[in-house]
């Protein structure tokens, strides 16, 4: 093993002495390398079709040229008019606010719970893991009902009333939060904490000096996941959200064109393509830490 | 293992000296309390108004006595409305919402089979295909977060571009000689139009969980397996499947979770075009047609999905609760053995995060 793995000639093929695989033959890496085609593909090509889209003239929307053609900007400009009572600007904000809001405050909250739920011995403590866990797998339309009520009869229906978005994200970003969280929390180097206490800080201490820095990256992370929760959020926010506080999600659902009955499909790929691309740059720089993240607690590192 | 709440098990207790341990019981619970009074006012409470909701009359002409009732006590008469298909003493007439429940339901069901069934096959294959090792795993793992990555409506969208008649999905089935469909409105292409949109977004993420499973099988249990003449199909079914059974019974069961509550996709895809109307969409068309009806549906849904979910917990081995955070140290995180010990289940609620409530 050692021997394979110091000599820098050629290892072809030569993985670690680990894995099973060892003497894999021609067949199985051309195998492999096809498989791994149908990953990229399966990943790109539907959104890689959406950009394309994105930049083609209106009158080609149904080429179908596999490359960008007739291409031009005036989808974004489309996208962003507010001449056929589309107001996808105003909606890019309005889920900007409500994101931050709510992540800010799951995060808040969560990190408390994380906290007790990672480290500590309490009475109760899988009561509250197993209602955490309950209210993920809660079902969105069984809060749209009575919350459509109460918000109606304390006039948060219309007008700027962000709480009506924010709340209910909130109910969805907590659980997503402090699960990820407490799976971080686990992960990280505790001994260093003890070490902390002993030279005389007190737990409060231990975990602000030292710990925190320490997992900046998990919370970093988190506050991604939860971010993300958010801005995806379509249901609630279709209900609850009024002009002032529509969504982004909302505004591409029910984006209108020239005319009745007719998708306007450049533009609404544009818009698209302004929602996604945020995303997809945060997923390519912190894909590591994001694949940890959903896998916390499976993985290490 | 089985059940949802579990004690702690012993050697867990008492790790640390108790002098610098003391009173963690009452700081546990102060830490968690705010957490708990969020869940309680934005969960909790509204389940609790919505069954209260469906016991009271909608408003609207009483069928029986042709008299407008204001509300007032309904009994179960909401519940019997859908699940009887009683409208006032008689039944629900055809294209009624209430006539629409069970097409609802059953459509519901096979999105969630179907889906769920193809993202298991796909999910693993995918995972064993990321498990190897290769130049730019980044890459490829970056480049299958995107269809995660991207919000539902926007996938929504995106799909209805692909599908539209004229678009290149009908092309690209051209190309081997089937016709083309209207991929929003007739029947059975609907249905799966919906479902690949579906497993398309959700696979890479099922891969992901079973990815993390799969990284914890150590290396040598292979190399035995092998030395002892396994085949490919043996090693298969005897080793990875029971190892990666827990983390992706844990994957199977929020995914069915997601799709049983499923909206966004069919409710901008196919607007319930070809009979996609979901539960949840018949939900939100209540409510403007009767509010304490769409509350009794409501909670209907929110039981079945409960429902399955005790049942995955209880009879799956969907172990959700995951042990408590064992703190190992670096020595035994060497050992092989102890990573197969501790089951991965992984975080699924993080599959919400691009479905939430959808």
């Amino acid at each position: 093993m050692t021997a394979a793995t110091t000599t820098p000639s050629t290892t072809r093929g030569t993985v670690q002495g680990q894995e099973y695989h060892q003497k894999s033959d021609r067949g199985a890496r051309i195998r492999m390398y096809i498989g791994l085609a149908v990953l990229v593909i399966w990943g790109l090509a539907p959104f890689y079709w959406m950009v394309v889209t994105a930049f083609r003239d209106v009158g080609y929307t149904f080429d179908t040229t596999p490359w960008p053609t007739h291409v031009t900007l005036d989808n974004f400009t489309t996208a962003f008019s507010t001449a056929r009572g589309n107001h996808f600007g105003a909606a890019l904000v309005h889920s900007i606010i409500i994101g931050i809001v709510t992540t800010a405050v799951a995060m808040l909250v969560g990190v408390f719970a994380s906290y007790a739920l990672a480290r500590l011995q309490f009475p109760g403590k899988y009561v509250v893991l197993g209602i955490i866990l309950g209210a993920s797998m809660f079902p969105g339309v069984a809060l749209v009902t009575p919350l459509f009520q109460l918000f109606s009869n304390i006039g948060w229906m219309d007008g700027a009333n962000y709480q009506a978005l924010i709340i209910p994200n909130i109910s969805f970003a907590l659980p997503l939060t402090i699960y990820t969280l407490t799976a971080f929390l686990a992960e990280m180097p505790w001994d260093l904490e003890e070490s902390a206490r002993i030279d005389g800080c007190t737990q409060g201490q231990a975990f602000r000096k030292i710990m925190l820095p320490l997992a900046a990256p998990g919370l970093f992370t988190t506050a991604i996941l939860a971010f993300i929760s958010s801005w995806n959020e379509y249901l609630l926010a279709q209900q609850f959200s009024t002009k002032q506080t529509q969504t982004v999600t909302v505004a591409i659902a029910s984006f209108t064109g020239a005319q009745p009955h007719q998708e306007p499909y450049t533009a609404v790929m544009a818009a698209g393509t302004i929602v996604t691309v945020p995303l997809i740059i945060m997923v390519l720089i912190f894909q590591r830490a994001i694949v940890s993240g959903l896998t916390a607690g499976g993985v290490k590192g | 293992m089985t059940t949802a709440v579990q004690a702690p098990p012993a050697q867990n207790q008492g790790k640390a000296p108790k002098s610098l341990n003391a009173g963690q019981g009452r700081r546990g619970l102060l830490l968690v309390a705010p957490t708990l009074v969020f869940l309680a006012v934005i969960i909790i409470y509204p389940v609790i108004q919505a069954i209260i909701d469906s016991f009271k009359k909608d408003q609207g002409l009483d069928r029986s006595t042709g008299l407008f009732v204001q509300g007032g006590a309904a009994g179960i008469s909401n519940y019997t409305h859908w699940i009887l298909q009683r409208c006032g003493d008689q039944s629900c007439p055809p294209g009624t919402l209430g006539n629409q429940f069970y097409d609802a339901l059953w459509v519901t069901l096979f999105f969630t089979v179907v889906s769920v069934v193809v993202e298991i096959v796909l999910g693993m294959w995918f995972a064993t295909i990321m498990n190897r090792n290769f130049k730019g795993r980044g890459l490829v793992r970056a480049a299958i977060l995107i269809p995660w990555a991207i919000p539902t409506a926007v996938t929504a969208k995106l799909w209805l571009f692909i599908f539209a008649f004229d678009g290149i999905a009908n092309k690209l089935i051209g190309l081997v000689g089937i016709q083309p469909r209207l991929w929003t409105s007739d029947p059975w292409a609907a249905k799966f139009a919906i479902i690949i949109a579906d497993v398309w977004k959700t696979t890479p993420f099922m891969a992901l969980l079973i990815l993390a499973g799969l990284q914890l099988i150590p290396g040598d249990v292979y190399e035995a397996a092998q030395i002892d003449g396994a085949t490919k199909w043996q090693t298969f079914v005897r080793i990875t499947l029971p190892l990666v059974k827990t983390p992706l019974m844990v994957a199977v069961l929020f995914r069915t979770l997601d799709v049983l509550r499923i909206y966004d996709l069919p409710a901008i895809l196919t607007n319930g075009g070809g009979g996609t109307t979901s539960l949840s969409m018949l939900v939100i068309k209540q409510i403007g047609a009767g509010f304490h009806s769409a509350s009794a549906l409501s909670t209907i849904v929110f039981l079945l999905i409960a429902f399955v979910a005790f049942l995955f917990i209880k009879f799956g081995g969907a172990d959700v609760i995951q042990r408590p955070p064992r703190r190992a140290t670096p020595k035994d995180r060497d050992k092989d053995q102890d990573k197969v010990a501790g089951p991965a289940t992984g975080n699924p609620v993080a599959a919400n995060a691009t479905t939430p409530g959808a």
